[in-house]
């Protein structure tokens, strides 16, 4: 007997509350950083990613120019594009419409249960990944447009301290993946981490505030790998 | 909602759904070399360090910036709270009390 849609959904409910909580949150910010209630649903339909829609959100506060805002969440999502090509060979043979309705979903929750599911030697099927999928999605469609509604019911939200959310949220994601984030030493983080830190400072001064964060990531890759070389 | 929105969701959308479904077109080995790897992963620290720190400033044309001294108040329990809990919903409440005591009390 082969697992179902409804087995796939039924995965997805431990990683539920994840997508609500920060859902709910990814909408009161938004709507704390002046979008509306249609912006921040259809952000959560179109672009479907947690992280980039709080980085979205914050370089749109700042007025980035539309072509940084793109190439920015670009390499912010190359992540999806590592998780794509761990996921892919467990579904190469079947159809390619069942291959891209699961790429299309796939997040880093979905990519984790599924991934502990083939370690397990579970004989995971297009329908049962589609479920654990479109359960997550919808989960967090609905929590991003709680989210905003709650921000617009509050009538003064610096007051209560909401523009303070994205900050909190960028304080929790980084920390997060400092922790997470298994594959580089503490110290090749902390270099990284620190050459962000001074070329930002330094360029604040001389270029607009969205590109001083593009140039000083750059300078942060290149940090990290030239340390990994040296090391 | 603006133009200057419609494009960005739009755009945003477009690069974050290629990167996640073009794997599973190219399922047949493609590797991508070593080192471009190790650079990508690298993206998300990096950024969000850059969007962190950012924050924590004033920026004026021309001149270093200053300390946006309230965000840089409110970050230290917000950090604590995110050691403690690992838990986006709490580090979110957590630093959003924080700033709603500070402008209440302080500032």
């Amino acid at each position: 007997m082969s697992l179902t849609f409804k087995d796939g959904a039924r995965a997805c409910v431990p990683t539920l509350l994840g997508y609500i909580g920060i859902g709910i949150a990814a909408g009161v910010v938004g709507k704390a950083s002046n979008l509306s209630v249609l912006e921040v649903t259809l952000m959560s339909i179109i672009i479907y990613a947690g992280a980039s829609q709080f980085i979205i959100t914050g370089l749109m506060m700042v007025a980035t120019p539309i072509t940084a805002v793109i190439f920015t969440v670009f390499l912010v999502n190359s992540r999806h594009f590592l998780m794509s090509m761990a996921t892919a060979p467990a579904f190469r043979r079947f159809s390619l419409i069942n291959n891209i309705g699961i790429g299309s979903l796939l997040t880093d929750e979905s990519f984790a249960v599924a991934m502990n599911a083939i370690a397990n030697k579970a004989p995971i099927t297009p329908p049962w990944m589609h479920g654990l999928n479109v359960t997550a999605y919808v989960a967090w469609i609905l929590s991003c447009l709680v989210g905003a509604l709650i921000g617009e019911w509050l009538p003064n939200p610096a007051q209560f301290g909401l523009d303070y959310a994205l900050v909190a949220m960028f304080i929790g994601l980084l920390y997060l993946q400092l922790i997470g984030d298994k594959t580089k030493s503490i110290r090749n983080r902390i270099i990284a981490m620190l050459t962000v830190t001074v070329m930002l400072i330094f360029l604040l001064r001389f270029v607009s505030s969205e590109m001083a964060i593009l140039f000083s990531t750059f300078a942060g890759c290149f940090m990290g790998i030239i340390v990994e070389r040296k090391a | 909602m603006s133009t200057y929105s419609l494009l960005i969701i739009l755009g945003s959308g477009i690069v974050t759904w290629l990167p996640r479904i073009i794997p599973f077109l190219l399922v047949r080995k493609l590797q991508l070399p070593d080192v471009v790897i190790r650079f990508l992963s690298y993206v998300p620290i990096c950024i969000l360090t850059a969007l962190f720190v950012q924050n924590l400033f004033i920026v004026k044309q021309g001149e270093f910036p200053s300390f946006n001294l309230e965000y840089c108040i409110a970050a230290v329990p917000t950090i604590i709270v995110a050691i403690l809990t690992r838990n986006l919903m709490w580090i979110v409440i957590a630093g959003m009390s924080c700033m709603a005591l500070i402008r209440y009390f302080i500032i």
